[in-house]
C-alpha cells in the first residue's frame, strides 16, 4: 500500500485468564504471549470464547482473574488506552451505521485530529483501494454486502494506523477469493507496517498460510500452542479433530455441553 | 430490597455519566457540525408541535378561566392569569412532555441501536468517548433549544388565550385590555423561572434518555424496550421534579 506509517509494535500477553458469565464459565485459565510484530492466529470451535478473550484487549470486558498486558501495561488501564493503539475489526463488523463508508472511515483521524482532510483524503482513498471498496465512499454500511462491510471494517482498523490489530474473524462471509485476498493483505499490513496481529478466526488456510504461531482454544483452554508447522504434526485427538477439515468443527461432538463446565 | 439497590446503582451510574459528559465541554467548540446538526432536528422536531399544542392550552385556559371568573366581573385578569400559568407552569411543562416525545424518545432509540450494534463498543476502541461524542452534543443542543421552545410556547399560549377572549361572544375580551392585564402583572422574574424549569427538564430529559439507551444490552428487542422505559421515566421525573423545583423557585 502506498503511504503506509511503520509503527512500533507492542507485545500482548495474557497470563491465566479467567472469565465467566453468570454460571456460565467461558475462558478457564487462558495463557499465551504474542510476540512485538508477529501475527498470532487464535483458533477454536464456535461458541469457545474466542470473542470474548479478544475483548478483553480492548478493555470491553473485565477480567475475572488473571493478566492481560498490552505492551507490558494493564489492558483496561486508561492509561494504556491513550499511548498504545489497538485496532479491533469486529466479528459483526460495527461499523457506524448513520455515517457513510467515508466518514466510518475519517472518523479516527479526524477525532484524534492527526492529519488535515485532505491528508485524510489521500489516506483513506489509498485504503479503501486497497481493499477494492473505491466505489463504497458515499454509501452507508446498510447498504453493502456481508463481505463488503467485513472489508470496510478492515478499512477502519487500518486507517488508526494501529500498534496492535485485532481481527475477528475477518475472513468470514468472504467468498473464497476474497478471502484469499484478505489473508494476503492481512500479512501486507503486518509485513508493511510491523504492526502486531491476534487473528481470531475459523479458517484454516488464513492461520495455516500466514500466522507466525497459533493456539487452538477449547472449552475456556488452550490445548494447543505453537507453529503451524507444529500444529500440523501434531498427534493430540482434540487437535486432529478441529484440524480435519472433512469433519465438521460445529457438530456438538466437538464442544462441550455448556453445562458441562 | 433489590430493585432498591438496581435504582441507587441507576442512578449513580448515571450521575457519573452526566459528569463525564460535562467534563468534555472544552471540546463543544471542535464538534460544532453535530450540534447544529442536533439544533436542527431537536428544533424541526418539537417547535410546530410545541406551538400548536400551547396554542390550544392558552385557549381552552381562556374558556375555563372566562367560565370561573365571569360572575365575579374580574374577566380583565384572564390576561393575567393565562400569562402567568403559561410562563411559570404550562409551558415548561408541555415542552419537557413535547421533548420527551420527539427528542428523548430518539436519542435513547439511536443510543441503544448503536449499543446493541457494538457502535458503542467500536467508539471505546477507537478511544472516542462516547460520552463526548454521543452524549455531548445532545446534551448542548437540548439547552440551547429549549428556551426558543419556551418562548414559542409561551407566545402561542398567549395568542390562543387571546383569539379566544376577542371572538368568543360570552367572554367578549379586546385584544388591549387583555395585553395590558398581561403585561401589568409579568415580571421578568416569571420569565427566568420558567426558564430554569423548561432548561432543568430538558438537561434532565437529556440524560437519563440517554443513559437508558448507553445501559441497554441484548438483541434488538432491547431498543424498543429502552425507549418506554425513557419516555415513561422522563414523564415522571418532569411531573415530580416539577413540584419540588417550582416550591423552590417560588
Ligand atoms: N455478554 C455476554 N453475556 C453472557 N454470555 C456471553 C456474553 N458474551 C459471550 N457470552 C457467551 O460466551 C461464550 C463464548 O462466546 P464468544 O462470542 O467468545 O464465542 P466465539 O468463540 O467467538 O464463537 P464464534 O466463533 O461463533 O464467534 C458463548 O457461549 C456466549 O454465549
Ligand atoms: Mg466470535
Amino acid at each position: 500500500m502506498e503511504s503506509t506509517v511503520t509503527v512500533e509494535p507492542v507485545s500482548v500477553s495474557i497470563e491465566n485468564l479467567y472469565k465467566s458469565f453468570g454460571e456460565q464459565k467461558v475462558l478457564r485459565g487462558v495463557s499465551f504471549d504474542v510476540k512485538p510484530g508477529e501475527i498470532f492466529a487464535l483458533m477454536g470451535p464456535s461458541g469457545s470464547g474466542k470473542s470474548v478473550l479478544m475483548r478483553h484487549l480492548v478493555a470491553l470486558e473485565q477480567a475475572d482473574e488473571g493478566e492481560v498486558l498490552i505492551g507490558g501495561e494493564p489492558a483496561d488501564d486508561p492509561g494504556t488506552q491513550g499511548n498504545i493503539r489497538t485496532a479491533m475489526v469486529f466479528q459483526a463488523g460495527a461499523l457506524f451505521n448513520s455515517m457513510t463508508v467515508y466518514d466510518n472511515l475519517a472518523l479516527y483521524p479526524r477525532e484524534h485530529r492527526l492529519y488535515s482532510e485532505t491528508v485524510i483524503w489521500e489516506k483513506v482513498t489509498s485504503v479503501m483501494r486497497a481493499l477494492s471498496i473505491e466505489g463504497a465512499g458515499r454509501k452507508i454500511p446498510a447498504e453493502l454486502s456481508g463481505g463488503m462491510k467485513k472489508r470496510v471494517s478492515v478499512a477502519r482498523a487500518i486507517i488508526m494506523e494501529p500498534q496492535l490489530i485485532l481481527y475477528d474473524e475477518p475472513t468470514s462471509e468472504l467468498d473464497p477469493i476474497l478471502a484469499a485476498t484478505t489473508t494476503e493483505l492481512i500479512a501486507t499490513i503486518a509485513r508493511e507496517t510491523g504492526a502486531t496481529s491476534l487473528v481470531v478466526t475459523h479458517d484454516r488456510n488464513l492461520a495455516l498460510s500466514i500466522a507466525d504461531r497459533m493456539a487452538l482454544l477449547m472449552d475456556g483452554k488452550l490445548v494447543f500452542r505453537g507453529t503451524p508447522d507444529d500444529l500440523r504434526n501434531n498427534n493430540d485427538p482434540q487437535v486432529l479433530e478441529f484440524m480435519n477439515p472433512t469433519i465438521d468443527p460445529l457438530n456438538p461432538r466437538f464442544r462441550k455441553q455448556e453445562n458441562d463446565v | 430490597m433489590k430493585a432498591l439497590l438496581e435504582l441507587f446503582e441507576w442512578i449513580g451510574s448515571g450521575v457519573q455519566m452526566a459528569l463525564k459528559t460535562m467534563s468534555y465541554i472544552p471540546s463543544l467548540p471542535r464538534q460544532w457540525k453535530r450540534l447544529l446538526e442536533q439544533c436542527l432536528f431537536m428544533g424541526y422536531a418539537t417547535v410546530p408541535l410545541v406551538a400548536i399544542l400551547s396554542f390550544f392550552i392558552g385557549a381552552v385556559l381562556a374558556l375555563q378561566i372566562g367560565y370561573s371568573i365571569m360572575d365575579f366581573g374580574a374577566k380583565q385578569y384572564i390576561g393575567t392569569i393565562i400569562g402567568l400559568s403559561m410562563v411559570r407552569e404550562l409551558s415548561p411543562v408541555m415542552t419537557a412532555i413535547m421533548v420527551t416525545g420527539r427528542v428523548g424518545s430518539a436519542v435513547t432509540a439511536e443510543l441503544a441501536s448503536m449499543k446493541v450494534y457494538q457502535e458503542v463498543d467500536a467508539l471505546r476502541t477507537m478511544n472516542i468517548p462516547p460520552e463526548r461524542f454521543l452524549v455531548l452534543p445532545r446534551l448542548a443542543a437540548i439547552v440551547l433549544v429549549i428556551p426558543v421552545l419556551l418562548i414559542v410556547s409561551v407566545v402561542t399560549g398567549w395568542i390562543g388565550g387571546q383569539v379566544v377572549c376577542e371572538y368568543v361572544d360570552w367572554i367578549d375580551l379586546s385584544s388591549d385590555l387583555y395585553y395590558n392585564s398581561l403585561k401589568s402583572f409579568i415580571k421578568i422574574d416569571d420569565l427566568t423561572d420558567g426558564l430554569i424549569k423548561a432548561e432543568l427538564f430538558g438537561v434532565g430529559i437529556l440524560l437519563i434518555s440517554s443513559h437508558l439507551g448507553l445501559r441497554t444490552s441484548g438483541g434488538p428487542r432491547e431498543i424498543g424496550a429502552a425507549v418506554t422505559r425513557a419516555v415513561v421515566v422522563c414523564i415522571i421525573f418532569v411531573l415530580i421534579f416539577d413540584y419540588f423545583i417550582t416550591n423552590i423557585l417560588i
